[in-house]
C-alpha cells in the first residue's frame, strides 16, 4: 500500500457495494472515515507508511450497512462510485461518499491481508 | 611491627599533612615490600595475593588511627627524644622534598627587572642634570620651549611610573624551568635601548660638551617616548596576547580520572603549564588517595588465583606453557567480582548516606541551641534569668560535642579524615557562627570534596610540580602536543586542541513570517 509520488498505484482490491440506509431524512453508510491530503499522516493508525494521506475507515458500526457489506476497520478507500479516493481533501471526500441522489455506493478497498491472500493463492 | 607502637601515641592534633604522608609511607613501604616478596624464586612461577597486606593498612588500620577525638583522649608519649626512627627519616626527608627550600633564584629575575627599569626610568633625568651639573656656563639659555618639554617629559615619566608599577611590580608567584621568553626579549631590548642612548649621548654630548640645551631636552624626551613604546610593547606580550582564545586543552588527573576543560589563547609550554595549575587549585577535587582502591573483598578474591610450582629445573619452556595453561584456566573460570564491586558500591553508597543524615539531623539539632544576642535583648531578658554571654569561639566549643560523633563517623565513611582535623572543623564552627550561617552552610565544606585550594596551609616555600613534555619548554603550543604535570604521586595529563574554526553564517527571519496551523486529523462519521 506504499506509493511512490509520479508512479501509478498498483493494489489488490476488493469490490465492496453499501446500500444507504435511510435514518430519518439522512443516508447513512454506517462507518466513518480519517484521512486526506490536508489532514496529518502521521496520525493514522492504519496505515503502514505514515505518510499515506489516503482515506481509511476508522470504524463501523455494528449491524450497520457497511459492517453487512463487509467493509473492516483499517481498509483504505481507493475509489467510491470511480471516483478517486487516493488524493482527495478530507471533505471532497465526504462529499463523494454522502451524496443525495444516490442510493448505493460502490467502493474499491485495499487492505494488507488481500495481498497475503493473493500470494497465497498463487504459490 | 616495630613501628606500630609509635602510632598510638600521637595526639589527635596532627596536621592532615602529617598524616596523609603517614598513609604514603606506610602504602610505600607495602608496596616495595610485596615486590620483593614477588622477585624470590625466579625459577618457579608463583601468584600471591601481594594486595592483602595493601588493602590491610588502608582500610582497616585507618579506623583505628589518631582520630579518635570523638570518642576518647589521647595521651601523648611519643618516641624518645634521643631515638630517630624510620619513620621520622622518611617524615624529615620528604618535609625537605615537599618544600622548595627558599632559593635565591626565585627573586634573581624580579631584582633584575627592577635594577634595569630603575635604571631606565633614571635616565632621562640624567640626561637633563648632567649638563647643568658640568658646563652651566656654557649651555645656551632656553625659554618656554624646554619648559614645555619638561612639562611633557614630567607627565611621561610619571605615566612610566604608575604603568611599571600596576604591570610589573609583583610579587613572583611562579618558578619557571627555562627563561620566559617574552620578558628575557623585553630586559634585553631595554637594556640595548638605554645602552644606545647613552652610548650617543657620551659620543655626541658629553664629549664636546654640546651647548644646544633644548636639543638635549628633546633627546631625553624622545627616549622616553621609546620607553613608553617598550612598555607598550610589553603589555601586549606579555599581557594581551594570549587572552584570546585559540587553544582547548584537556586536563586529566591521572589517578582518578578527574578532568577538565580550559580554553586558552597563544602560549608557551610553560606559561600554559602555569596557568594550568592555577586554575587546577581552583576547580579539581582535591586528591584523595584513600578513594583509590577497590574495596578489598573484591580484589582479594580476584587475587586468590593458582599456584603452580614447576619442580623441573631444566625445563624452562614448560614455564610458559604452565603460565599459558593458567591464563586460560583462570579465564574460564566465572569471573563474579563485577557483582561483587557493584553490591559493594550500592553498599558504600547506603552507608555513607546514612551517615550523612545522621550528621545533617545531629548539626541542625546543635545549631538550635546557640542564638545571636542583639543589643536590645539585655533590658528584656537580663532580669528573668541571666544567660551567660559567650564569644563565637566558645560558643563554638559549646554546640560542637553533640555533632563531634556523627561527624567523625561521617568523614571517616567518606574517607576525608586526614584533611580535617578537630581544631579545623571548630575554627570553621566558628567562622559559621559568627557570619549567621545555616547548618547547611556550615557543612558544605564536608558534604563534597572541595577544590584543593582549601586545603591549603600557608606554605611560604610553595608546591613542586615537575613539567614532563617531549617538546622543549619554550615552544608554542599547537595542535597534539601532550605535556604532563607531575607531583609526587600523581600527575595531570594535559592535551592541547586547537579550537575549531567556526564560519558563522546570517539568516535574516522577517517577523511577519512566523505563521501557523493546526494538524488536523477529523474523523467523519458517513
Amino acid at each position: 500500500m506504499s506509493f511512490i509520488p509520479g508512479q501509478p498505484v498498483t493494489a489488490v482490491v476488493q469490490r465492496i457495494e453499501i446500500r444507504k440506509l435511510r435514518q430519518g431524512e439522512h443516508l447513512i453508510l454506517g462507518f466513518s472515515i480519517g484521512g486526506g491530503i490536508d489532514q496529518d499522516p502521521g496520525q493514522n493508525p492504519f496505515s503502514e507508511d505514515k505518510s499515506d494521506k489516503g482515506i481509511y475507515v476508522t470504524r463501523v458500526t455494528p449491524e450497520g450497512p457497511a459492517e453487512v457489506a463487509g467493509l473492516m476497520m483499517g481498509d483504505k478507500v481507493m475509489q467510491v462510485n470511480g471516483w478517486d479516493m487516493t488524493m482527495v481533501t478530507h471533505d471532497q471526500a465526504r462529499k463523494r461518499l454522502t451524496k443525495k441522489n444516490e442510493d448505493v455506493v460502490r467502493l474499491l478497498v485495499t487492505r494488507k491481508s488481500l495481498e497475503q491472500a493473493v500470494k497465497h493463492s498463487m504459490m | 611491627m616495630d613501628n606500630e607502637s609509635q602510632y598510638s601515641g600521637y595526639s589527635y592534633k596532627s596536621s592532615h599533612s602529617r598524616s596523609s604522608r603517614k598513609h604514603r609511607d606506610r602504602r610505600d613501604r607495602h608496596r616495595s615490600k610485596s615486590r620483593d616478596g614477588s622477585s624470590r624464586g625466579d625459577k618457579s612461577v608463583t601468584i600471591q595475593a601481594p594486595g592483602e597486606s595493601l588493602l590491610d593498612a588502608e582500610s582497616t588500620r585507618g579506623d583505628d588511627r589518631d582520630d579518635n577525638w570523638g570518642e576518647t583522649t589521647t595521651v601523648v608519649t611519643g618516641t624518645s627524644e634521643h631515638s630517630v626512627s624510620n619513620e621520622d627519616l622518611t617524615r624529615v626527608s620528604k618535609e625537605l622534598e615537599e618544600s622548595s627550600p627558599l632559593e635565591c633564584k626565585r627573586f634573581l629575575g624580579p631584582v633584575l627587572g627592577g635594577c634595569l627599569g630603575l635604571f631606565a626610568l633614571v635616565t632621562p633625568l640624567a640626561f637633563l642634570v648632567l649638563p647643568q651639573l658640568l658646563w652651566r656656563e656654557a649651555l645656551e639659555p632656553c625659554g618656554t620651549p624646554c619648559e614645555g618639554l619638561y612639562v611633557s617629559l614630567a607627565f611621561k615619566l610619571l605615566v612610566l611610573l604608575i604603568s611599571s608599577w600596576a604591570l610589573f611590580l609583583r610579587p613572583p608567584r611562579v618558578t619557571l624551568p627555562r627563561f620566559f621568553v617574552f620578558r628575557c626579549l623585553l630586559m634585553v631590548l631595554v637594556f640595548l635601548f638605554v645602552a644606545s642612548y647613552w652610548l650617543f649621548y657620551g659620543v655626541r654630548v658629553l664629549e664636546p660638551r654640546e651647548r644646544d640645551y633644548r636639543g638635549i631636552v628633546e633627546y631625553a624626551a624622545s627616549l622616553v617616548d621609546a620607553l613608553l613604546f617598550i612598555q607598550y610593547l610589553a603589555l601586549v606580550l606579555l599581557e594581551v596576547r594570549h587572552l584570546q582564545p585559540a587553544f582547548c586543552l584537556k586536563v586529566v588527573r591521572a589517578t582518578d580520572g578527574a578532568s577538565r576543560f580550559y580554553n586558552v589563547g597563544h602560549l608557551s609550554i610553560q606559561r600554559a603549564a602555569v596557568w594550568v595549575l592555577d586554575q587546577y587549585y581552583r576547580d579539581f577535587p582535591v586528591y584523595n588517595p584513600a578513594l583509590l582502591n577497590l574495596p578489598k573483598s573484591i580484589l582479594s578474591k580476584k587475587m586468590s588465583g593458582f599456584k603452580v610450582y614447576s619442580l623441573d629445573e631444566n625445563s624452562t619452556n614448560n614455564s610458559t606453557s604452565q603460565s599459558r595453561a593458567m591464563i586460560a584456566a583462570a579465564a574460564r573460570r566465572r569471573d563474579n567480582s563485577h557483582n561483587e564491586y557493584y553490591y559493594e558500591e550500592a553498599e558504600m553508597d547506603r552507608r555513607c548516606r546514612k551517615r550523612k543524615a545522621r550528621l545533617v539531623v545531629a548539626v541542625e539539632e546543635a545549631f538550635t541551641h546557640i542564638k545571636r544576642l542583639h543589643d536590645d535583648d539585655p533590658a528584656g531578658s537580663s532580669h528573668k534569668h541571666p544567660r551567660e554571654v559567650m564569644d563565637p569561639r566558645e560558643a563554638a566549643q559549646a554546640i560542637f560535642a553533640p555533632m563531634a560523633r556523627a561527624m567523625q563517623k561521617y568523614l571517616r565513611t567518606t574517607r576525608q579524615q586526614p584533611y580535617h582535623s578537630m581544631e579545623s572543623i571548630l575554627t570553621h564552627l566558628q567562622f559559621c557562627i559568627t557570619h549567621n550561617m545555616t547548618p547547611k552552610a556550615f557543612l558544605e565544606r564536608y558534604v563534597s570534596p572541595g577544590p584543593t585550594m582549601q586545603y591549603q596551609r600557608e606554605n611560604g616555600r610553595g608546591r613542586q610540580w615537575t613539567l614532563v613534555s617531549e617538546e622543549p619548554v619554550t615552544s608554542a603550543l599547537r595542535q597534539g602536543l601532550v605535556f604532563s604535570l607531575r607531583r609526587l604521586d600523581f600527575s595531570l595529563v594535559v592535551t592541547v586542541q586547537p579550537l575549531p574554526f567556526l564560519r558563522i553564517g546570517e539568516e535574516f527571519i522577517d517577523p511577519k513570517s512566523h505563521k501557523f496551523v493546526m494538524r488536523l486529523q477529523s474523523e467523519t462519521s458517513v
